[in-house]
């Protein structure tokens, strides 16, 4: 079944088309990479799928429910979540509060109140949030001030704030983007193993090619705005228009 | 790198226990400063609640309002009205003005709130003096045929107005002193024990404040102050974490006006009268300069700033050149007269002067406010503790 179903986008800024003609269909359960040359629209297509760019037209439905009418808060309260290419965390808050905002988020809705418990009592909230934590190897910096944290730690941070909501589909965008190696890996290993323990859809824009081939079920590719294929990974290293797109005509011929 | 713990609950308590004596004992820990007369004693107390209930907008969500005053006032001609139709109990007028400035910040906030940044800030102040010019000329009563506000004179009471309640719950007791009164207790009375004043309408106003304060540190630490926190820091991933952000600041902008409403009806408690200058931007502004220097997003620094400001304006207000003279007794002579008439620039009516100075002096080096720069004291001194213990442990090993 299609968790997200993506059909007839087409977005234009001015002049350019961003976006022509955009059909997706991301299988419930799968990763599905979107790979592209720089400016192929992939973040594009993406923030149409958080309310943070509305299409022009076209339709993009997320179980069977549409996300473009509805607001950046009720898109995740519906259950969609993302990373963002460069890390969005709560800079002047402790990690640990900074994982249970999203969790209080996930438990209290969109707004609530909730002025008399004191967070430090909130015993359930806070192991949920330690927990994932655990999961993401950042348990004994929960004290620390999220600005002081490295680079690489941002981005888990942020991905920890987006696994403590239980997203049906999580969407990141180059979540490997400027990491060394072996955090690379890393994160490859974890994002395999959120995936299987927690049966979380995923939609990946990567650059980097080890990184979506191995974690990829399906790839699209993106170029100039349009999905010029969308196949297993085996058949997109072979395909020669994909080849075309990032080496140019004259390289495949 | 940088740890940040939060108090737990029972060192909130102790804090809260020690507040409370502390304003409870105000009388008397006063006095040798000078500063025990129950009329400035109840400002420090009444502004203190105001720059506490400003900070839970601006300290928690950073949201800058430059039009509180608007609220304060409000709630003074609230409580002056509530006076005159239902009777001199402050306990009414206090309620009546909590909700009227309520209705009024969520009509304002949920304008300005539109906006943020410094345009939010130009809308809050575009609205609060909107409210100084119908209140000063008294636009609504005109159109309406009353007597609003009373324009420029400021509203009072008066002998012929209706007061129902009065002499239902005092009965027997004489109101026609017009002088506010806790069922009958007449709230302008002051005790003297040993030369200290207790005064009661100043007890009243310590009363509120303390259950203000404790809601205010119930808001600091709960889910809802960390969204609002969440809100300063980062807004944006706020809402694509499923957080609709804006009740959130209309929430704590609401919140911080019933604060302010609050104020402005005990400011109306020894002396019921309420009058438009309580509107005007300056004292929007003032508010403003409380709790950055008390300490923005702390939970005394806003009273501590409120303190000293008012503290600062009654003492340096009044000083002339022989107070000047007397206080720099010790320079010699032939300088004096000099120093005496540059410092007097920075006394009196120039005490803003002096204000102005040392406000900038906190924003550059302190920001934090003095709360900040007793918390950095505090570490040099437990940490050069810290750093003897050390040596005295090397000498004893070394032994």
């Amino acid at each position: 079944m299609a968790i997200l179903q993506v059909r007839n986008v087409n977005k234009r800024f001015g002049g350019l088309q961003a976006l022509n003609d955009v059909n997706l269909s991301v299988e419930q359960g799968t990763i599905h990479a979107i790979i592209g040359p720089n400016g192929a629209g992939k973040s594009t297509l993406l923030n149409c799928f958080v309310g943070r760019l509305t299409p022009d037209t076209g339709s993009v439905m997320f179980n069977g429910k549409s996300l473009l009418e509805i607001t950046p808060h009720e898109i995740n309260q519906a259950g969609v979540s993302r990373v963002f290419q460069t890390p969005e965390i709560f800079t002047d808050l402790t990690i640990l509060e900074n994982v249970m905002i999203p969790t209080f988020a996930h438990r209290d809705g969109s707004f609530k109140v909730n002025w008399w418990p004191r967070v430090d009592k909130e015993a359930q909230t806070r192991d949920h949030a330690m927990s994932v934590l655990d999961e993401i190897g950042l348990v004994d910096k929960k004290d620390v001030v999220a600005s002081a944290l490295s680079r690489g730690d941002k981005r888990r941070l942020e991905m920890a704030m987006c696994l403590a909501q239980d997203p049906k589909l999580l969407l990141l965008d180059e979540p490997t983007a400027g990491m060394s190696r072996a955090d690379t890996n890393a994160t490859i290993d974890l994002l395999k193993r959120i995936g299987k323990s927690r049966g979380i859809t995923k939609v990946i824009i990567e650059h980097d090619m080890h990184v979506v081939f191995s974690l990829a079920d399906k790839i699209a590719v993106l170029a100039q705005g349009a999905v010029i294929a969308e196949d297993l990974p085996e058949n997109i290293k072979t395909d020669p228009r994909v080849k075309e797109a990032y080496l140019g005509e004259e390289a495949v011929a | 790198m940088k740890i940040l713990t939060h108090p737990t609950s029972s060192v909130d308590s102790t804090m809260m226990f020690i507040f409370v004596a502390a304003v409870l004992t105000m009388p008397i820990w006063l006095t040798p400063i000078g500063a025990a007369y129950p009329d400035l004693m109840q400002r420090f107390v009444i502004f203190g609640l105001f720059a506490t209930g400003f900070n839970i907008l601006f300290g928690l969500t950073g949201y800058l309002s430059f039009g509180h005053a608007a609220f304060l006032g409000i709630g003074s001609y609230t409580a002056v009205w509530s006076f005159k139709l239902l009777g001199m109990n402050p306990i009414p007028a206090a309620i009546f003005a909590v909700v009227v400035s309520g209705v009024f910040a969520l009509i304002i906030g949920y304008v300005s709130l539109r906006r943020s940044g410094i345009y939010f800030s130009i809308l809050t102040l575009a609205f609060a003096q909107m409210c100084y010019a119908i209140a000063y000329s008294d636009l609504i009563g005109k159109f309406l045929g009353i007597n609003l506000t009373n324009g420029e004179t400021g509203l009072r009471v008066l002998a012929d107005d209706p007061r129902i309640m009065d002499g239902v719950l005092t009965s027997g007791i004489d109101t026609s002193a017009l002088t506010v009164n806790l069922f009958g207790l007449d709230l302008t009375h002051t005790w003297v024990w040993n030369g200290f004043q207790f005064n009661a309408g100043f007890y009243f106003c310590a009363f509120v404040l303390i259950i203000a304060s404790y809601i205010a540190m119930r808001i600091f630490r709960s889910p809802f102050g960390l969204m609002l926190k969440a809100v300063k820091t980062n807004q944006n991933r706020l809402n694509y974490t499923g957080v609709n952000t804006k009740p959130y600041t209309l929430a704590a902008f609401v919140i911080s006006g019933m604060y302010a409403g609050l104020a402005g009806a005990l400011l109306c408690i020894t002396d019921p009268l309420a009058g438009a200058e309580r509107m005007q931007w300056t004292a929007s502004g003032e508010v403003v300069l409380m709790v950055i220097l008390g300490g923005m997003g702390t939970l005394m620094g806003p009273m501590l700033g409120a303190g000293i400001i008012k503290f600062s304006e009654q003492k340096f207000s009044t000083w002339g050149k022989p107070e000047l003279h007397e206080f720099l007794a010790f320079i010699p002579d032939g300088i004096r007269d000099t120093v005496v008439s540059v410092a007097s620039l920075f006394v009196g009516s120039g005490w803003h002067l002096t204000l102005g100075l040392v406000f900038m002096l906190i924003v550059i080096f302190l920001p934090g406010g003095i709360v900040e720069g007793g918390r950095r004291i505090l570490m040099i001194v437990t940490g050069s503790n810290r750093r003897n213990r050390q040596i005295q442990a090397a000498a004893q090993a070394a032994e």
